[in-house]
């Protein structure tokens, strides 16, 4: 090891003293009190598992509330099974069926839980805090304490959020999307706490922690990469989180300052989103009307268009990764690929206006946002076809993590092509704020983000907790969700199409309704096996914890930094130096007898004709055991 | 043997860690303010008049105060990091303590100038409160929050620098000094946003009342 310190130049000197300092403290980690290691850590692994277990337990509240919301569609007024009279009375009537009342916060809460504390808390704050040091051959983020408040700002908001049960008026129940005036107007005195405020605290929250988290990644990315690694040396995986940081960053300020807005008309009685004749009727106290409605949707989807970018771009990395690991092939197209995340980037910025054909906008404004909107099929689509080439013709092994990226791509296509039927005016018009849009996000978010998450917590399980996870119980986990999944949300295309509107408590009443009662029928009982099939992920990551099979140190024979470290990495992360060779995807290298070569590894190749062949491959002869 | 390791090396951009980090979050920051920029650009011309009243009703000499302040410590700010950086603790001090002072009298004036719209009866609930005031508040409020952000940062610096250790991170104090230099600048928008730009038949009309 002493010949990796020898090339240090004189001027290094100084700053290894106090490295070797540093690390005598790492040593000396076990001596810190179990507050620090396991609560208030710096460490980006224990926080990344922080997310993970927080996101993880918010994922089971908001499918059980979007299972009684279901249960309500399929058998409106019916009392719930089994458990309907032994629900909160603020929840169902004295049957024991949903309340009116709760069903609009069950449809607020359930999207608010999945986007804020699910989803981007599992692909940006557990993959991100992960991924990114050892992916970039580092020690720890760049700001390690700044990491972990990022996450301490969840667990107050999450509980902020869901304290609304014992308000007055129960949950938030606008809608996720909070459109004033419904969530402006509250019927009583100032400075009185709603759901809704309660809501605002919490969401403010999150996005400070995502602030805080994008902070951190990108000076990480740009600063702490490995000895020789250059940007277009990352794996995918870091450049969809470092692009999706970029996003937070600029975003999620917007989100903030509407939120400041909207919590000051609800606390405060402004009126920022307000017409005058509105509050007349409906206010208590001074009427000092002017605002506008349309305004916070401009803010809001200014925000959270680009945030489905930020739910879908680092799964779109990590899927990149699985498929090229697994079809043991260079990803085709890299720099394409990283192009075209940043351009889906830029356009996501500038297509938030096809959210609101339908709230009153100028004709050419909504034409602009129609061709903005649908120009983003052109970067998707380059994504799309690069992942359908780096599998052809590879060598696919089927684990579990490539079946759930392949179920990415796969869903990821039919969610991006109901997209595009929404991105058209004219279709939109038609299809808006009904079941077909539901249909489209959760092909997006669920079949796409969640199917990508499950991805990436079969691939780095093992070196996150250095066990294996348990393959058989994998592949049931993701064939019993893959079809419960397609059966609960592809008839939604259907319904939508039918007409149901996208939030109503009972469609029974509706005459038009009545030729689709069967689907949601079916929606509900496939949507309970979704739910159930669940179970088999919480099962396995308990189980193999325990039981699991012992990792080794690169278990899917994989090129990127991570598998450089041991299969449970401590504080510090690495147990030797890191020089970057090459890029992440050299897989398959003509003359070289592995059909992989780490990038830690030394060794020169040239490329002829788009082949990469070996020129000089010194096998390293360390005791990593990496083969 | 993990003693010789060299993981954590020097930073690739050659920006240190914290300073590379503040520019991320003041990008993030410039677009918290454009989020209500943009707001009130669009409220304010289908309110014109409205507006228009609302900037009379401010006090300009007070903001212009303010104004010359925030520029004041912003210059005071960047001569302590020149002196902790020459190793001149006691002008460091001197600036720093200064620079304080600024964000104090920043605030002691920002306290006037609201109890004197208190007084009015123009805080959001009273009864001459209208749209401009929320905007008002709303803008100079958070513009306060980060006055207050910046100056406890200061407070522990300068109070350290008295210790026996002393403080000797210029880095910090400059990182420190590029958000101070965003809150004096992003005052330098909302000052003629709010006090200055009266609209042309807003202003006509005033003259006539009066």
């Amino acid at each position: 090891m002493s010949t990796a310190v020898t090339h240090s130049s004189e001027a290094e000197h100084a700053e290894h003293a106090e490295h070797a300092h540093d690390h005598g403290h790492d040593h000396a980690h076990h001596d810190l009190p179990w507050y620090r290691k396991y609560v208030f850590s710096t460490d980006h692994k224990v926080i990344a598992k922080q997310f993970m277990l927080a996101s993880l337990i918010f994922l089971f509240v908001g499918g059980a509330f979007a299972l009684f919301l279901r249960w309500q569609l399929a058998y409106p007024g019916q009392p719930v099974p089994v458990i309907g009279t032994l629900l909160p009375s603020q929840w169902v009537d004295n049957t024991g069926a949903i309340a009116q009342d709760f069903y609009y916060q069950l449809v607020t809460m359930h999207g608010s839980i999945m986007i804020f504390l699910v989803i981007i808390p599992l692909a940006v704050g557990m993959f991100g805090n992960f991924c990114i040091p050892l992916m970039l051959g580092t020690d720890d983020m760049a700001l390690p304490r700044l990491n972990m408040w990022s996450f301490w700002l969840v667990p107050p908001a999450g509980v902020i959020i869901m304290s609304a049960f014992y308000v007055d008026g129960g949950y938030a129940a606008a809608g996720w999307t909070s459109y004033p005036p419904l969530s402006g107007v509250i019927n009583s005195p100032t400075f009185t706490v709603s759901g809704q405020t309660l809501w605002l605290i919490a969401v403010f929250l999150i996005g400070f922690s995502s602030i805080m988290g994008a902070v951190n990644y990108v000076t990480t990315v740009l600063n702490k990469r490995a000895k020789g690694m250059k940007l277009f040396d990352m794996p995918l995986t870091i450049w969809g989180l470092f692009i999706t940081a970029i996003i937070i960053t600029l975003g999620t300020p917007v989100l903030a300052a509407a939120i400041a807005m909207l919590f000051m008309d609800n606390f405060f009685h402004t009126s920022f989103f307000l017409p005058d004749n509105l509050i007349a009727h409906t206010r208590h106290g001074i009427e000092a009307g002017a605002g506008q409605p349309v305004l916070w949707q401009h803010l809001f989807w200014f925000y959270s268009h680009p945030a489905v970018y930020i739910m879908i771009l680092p799964l779109m990395g990590i899927v990149s990764d699985v498929i090229a690991t697994f079809s043991r092939k260079p990803i085709y197209g890299y720099k394409a690929m990283v192009f075209a995340i940043a351009g889906i980037a830029f356009l996501g910025f500038i297509v938030w206006g096809h959210h609101m054909f339908q709230s009153g906008m100028n004709p050419l404004l909504g034409t602009t946002f129609m061709l903005s909107t649908i120009v983003i099929a052109v970067p998707s689509s380059i994504k799309v076809f690069n992942w359908l080439g780096t599998l052809w013709r590879g060598n696919i092994k089927f684990t579990t993590a490539m079946l759930n990226a392949l179920a990415f791509v796969s869903m990821f296509i039919i969610g991006g092509l109901s997209g595009v039927f929404m991105a058209s005016a004219p279709v939109d018009i038609y299809i808006h704020d009904t079941y077909f849009i539901v249909a489209h996000i959760h092909y997006v978010l669920f079949g796409g983000s969640l199917f990508g998450i499950f991805a990436g917590i079969y691939y780095w399980y093992p070196k996150m907790y250095g066990k294996m996870l348990n393959e058989s119980l994998g592949r049931k986990h993701f064939y019993w969700s893959f079809a419960a999944f397609n059966a609960t949300f592809f008839p939604m295309h259907i319904i939508g199409l039918g007409g149901h509107m996208r939030r109503i408590h009972d469609p029974s009443i509706y005459e038009f309704l009545k030729p689709i009662e069967g689907w949601n029928k079916f929606v509900t009982i496939a949507a309970i096996i979704l739910g159930f099939s669940q179970l088999f992920l919480v099962i396995n990551i308990l189980w193999s914890l325990k039981y699991g099979k012992k990792a080794p140190r690169n278990p899917w024979r994989a090129n990127t930094l991570e598998w450089a470290a041991p299969p449970h990495p401590g504080h510090g992360n690495f147990d030797r130096d890191i020089v970057v060779y090459r890029g992440p995807y050299e897989f398959s290298v003509e003359g070289r007898e592995l059909d992989y070569w780490p990038q830690w590894e030394p060794g020169k190749s040239i490329s002829v004709h788009h082949h990469t062949i070996v020129v000089d491959e010194k096998q390293e002869s360390n005791a990593f055991g990496t083969h | 043997m993990s003693s010789a390791l060299n993981l954590a090396h020097e930073p690739v951009t050659k920006i240190p860690m914290g300073k590379l980090a503040m520019w991320a979050f003041l990008a993030s920051e410039l677009m918290f303010f454009t989020g209500f920029f943009g707001a009130f650009i669009v409220l304010r011309n289908s309110n014109y008049t409205v507006f228009g009243e609302g900037s009379h009703h401010l006090n300009v000499a007070m903001a212009l105060t303010n104004t010359f302040i925030l520029i004041g410590s912003s210059l005071t700010m960047a001569l302590s990091i020149l002196n902790l950086e020459k190793g001149n603790v006691k002008n460091f001090r001197l600036f720093l303590g200064l620079t304080i002072l600024g964000g104090f009298g920043f605030l002691i004036v920002k306290y006037f100038e609201y109890s004197g719209k208190w007084h009015d009866g123009l805080f959001p609930g009273q009864e001459h409160h209208t749209l401009f005031f929320s905007f008002y508040f709303l803008m100079t409020g958070f513009h306060a929050l980060h006055v207050i952000g910046g100056v406890i940062p200061m407070i522990f610096m300068w109070l350290k620098s008295f210790t026996k250790s002393g403080y000797n991170h210029p880095v910090k104090v400059e990182t420190l000094g590029l958000y101070w230099h965003f809150v004096d600048l992003m005052w330098i928008f909302i000052f003629p946003a709010l006090y200055l730009m009266i609209p042309y038949h807003a202003a006509a009309g005033a003259a006539v009342h009066h």
